[in-house]
């Protein structure tokens, strides 16, 4: 019984870990990949390491090294994705030319605005 | 059983790991290099919990841990840099 409850983790976390590199690999600009990268790979890392620390617990061995991993990989991956992607923002990182709106720059000062350059 | 879904977990980490590394070869700007590399991390992070089942051992806890912390500071410490060439900087605006 307790083996299906391990087996459904595992099987989901390396399933949406898989969605999200294949984010990573197909979407068209930082943002969009940032986005793909931080949500499915954080929620299948966490379901994995649940899984992880379920098989331990049905061992017998409490292991709270893997509760404070999964606590913070839920609380720093969001943060991490968000300075990331402010930081090629400021820096002027193009936006995928289908883009229709782009709201963070509506908030820059008039004399902050970052220039558009692409670099590749 | 199990080890059949575990093998198949690592099969498909593997995976995962390679399309972040092909990512991370490829660009196009240094961001996304900094993203595939945080992710890479996180994945690595799922790989070595499946490795702790599959031995299982609880000698890799403390390894995913420092892992994640790791991850998580050498992302902010780069996209720092590379927003303005230093990792603390004094005004912030």
């Amino acid at each position: 019984m307790i083996e299906i409850l391990i087996s459904l983790f595992v099987l989901s976390g390396s399933l949406l870990s898989l969605v999200g590199s294949l984010g990573i690999m197909r979407l068209p600009d930082v943002y969009a990949r940032m986005h793909a990268a931080t949500k499915s790979a954080t929620l299948g890392v966490v379901l994995l390491i649940l899984g992880t620390f379920t098989y331990f617990l049905s061992e017998g061995v409490f292991s709270l090294q893997l509760l404070i991993t999964i606590v913070f990989v839920f609380l720093t991956a969001p943060v991490a994705a968000m300075i990331i992607s402010r930081s090629a923002h400021r820096h002027g990182v193009k936006l995928w030319s289908r883009t229709k709106h782009d709201e963070l720059m509506e908030s820059y000062p008039e004399h902050l605005k970052p220039e558009r350059h692409d670099e590749s | 059983m199990l080890e059949t879904v575990l093998v198949t977990g690592l099969v498909i980490f593997s995976i995962s790991l390679l399309l972040c590394i092909w990512r991370a070869l490829k660009g196009p700007t240094l961001w996304d290099r900094v993203i595939a590399l945080d992710s890479f991390g996180l994945n690595l992070i799922g790989f070595i919990g499946i490795l702790m089942i599959l031995q299982s051992t609880s000698a890799y806890a403390e390894v995913v841990l420092v892992l994640g912390i790791l991850a998580f500071v050498g992302s902010v410490a780069l996209a720092k840099f590379l927003e303005r060439g230093v990792v603390i900087d004094r005004d912030s605006h």
